[in-house]
């Protein structure tokens, strides 16, 4: 199979590395990998501008404030981390939308967007209801061995497959 | 100070994960399409790493575990939301931010799905937690609880498992 493989550090090394990160922080912080709990509180953090009374109402933000925490720290970290490694690796793209989509769907903007956002949305709210995504469910709780993370992490793959199989139906191309 | 060790445990996971190419939509749609298993081998070389450090650390008693309550209804229903949503946009809560940060700015459009899907569940979060938080709900269990033997027979046989599975990979070149 043709891919680009130039240059990528192994996914086996870069594993191996982020799984010993992952030990430190839990030892030095106490903190275990998590990101979808952060955009649930970014929309209290929206909703806050229009109706601050009903968000410190709602059990939700009173349960998950909307406030800057470990986590967004953690998410404003791998997005400069990527970039950083995107810059000095050469690898950095201003890309609008991702070459297997192009080959496949075509290249209109506002169906990538569409798609993207009512998947981004979908994704959230799933991750929310489980009590998690591939970060607290997936690596952590593949990390601790938690029934919950194991059961939510097949769940993830088995309808991801099943779409994925639909959207790209028909067609071995990459 | 929390903070700060979010912020450098973020870097350093966005810049390994970047390295690796794990964050792009074309290596995530590709393991949901099963022909590119390249973020498969690195969640599972992460975790194993992480798994016998953290376990090591937590026998020393050197720090806690924060396993997610196991609640099947939950975990099940909202894991398939989220794999129909992950499939559509092609990145994960965490990954989504690290595409953004390497330059793949369709990601955008999935990172405000995500607030909305957030801001979704908190309001419906009340009922949620009334009903489908209560079915299965056996609290924070792990598989060596549920399986009455020792954390390190689990973890050594995930340690195997992942080995044999990263050569059937690599057989198959995936």
């Amino acid at each position: 199979m043709k891919r680009e493989t130039q240059k990528a550090l192994s996914p086996y090394l870069s594993g191996v590395l982020t799984g010993i990160v992952l030990v430190l922080s839990v030892w030095i912080a106490g903190k275990f990998a998590g990101a979808s709990t952060t955009f649930a509180r970014k929309a209290g953090m929206v909703m806050k501008l229009f109706s601050p009374e009903r968000v410190s109402s709602m059990d939700y933000f009173v349960k998950y404030a909307p406030k800057i925490d470990w986590q967004w720290m953690f998410l404003l970290g791998l997005f400069i981390g990527s970039f950083v490694a995107a810059i000095t690796s050469g690898s950095f793209k201003l890309q609008a939308m991702p070459k297997m989509w192009e080959k496949r769907f075509g290249n209109g903007r506002a169906k990538r967007a569409l798609v993207a956002f009512v998947g981004g949305a979908l994704a959230l709210f799933g991750a929310r209801l489980a009590g998690g995504c591939p970060s607290g469910h997936g690596l952590s709780g593949l990390t601790q061995l938690s029934i919950s993370g194991f059961v939510a992490l097949v769940c993830f793959f088995a309808s991801g497959i099943v779409v994925a199989r639909i959207l790209y139906r028909g067609g071995k191309q990459e | 100070m929390k903070l700060v060790y979010g912020l450098i445990t973020g870097l350093l996971f966005g810049y390994f994960m970047q390295r690796s190419r794990v964050i792009r939509y074309d290596a995530q749609v590709g393991a949901m399409r099963l022909i590119d298993m390249t973020i498969v081998k690195f969640m599972m070389a992460a975790a194993v790493t992480a798994s016998i450090g953290v376990y090591l650390l937590h026998d020393l008693r050197l720090v806690e575990l924060s396993v997610k309550s196991t609640m099947i209804g939950a975990n099940v229903i909202g894991g398939l939301i989220f794999g129909v949503g992950w499939a559509l946009l092609g990145y994960c809560p965490g990954t989504a931010v690290g595409a953004l940060g390497e330059g793949r700015w369709d990601s955008i459009w999935g990172i405000l799905g995500m607030i909305l899907g957030g801001g979704v569940f908190a309001a419906v979060f009340p009922a949620i937690k009334r009903t489908i938080w209560q079915w299965g709900a056996y609290g924070k269990i792990t598989l060596a609880d549920v399986l009455h033997v020792n954390h390190w027979v689990l973890i050594a046989l995930f340690l195997i498992g992942s080995l044999l599975l990263f050569r059937w990979f690599e057989r198959r070149d995936l």
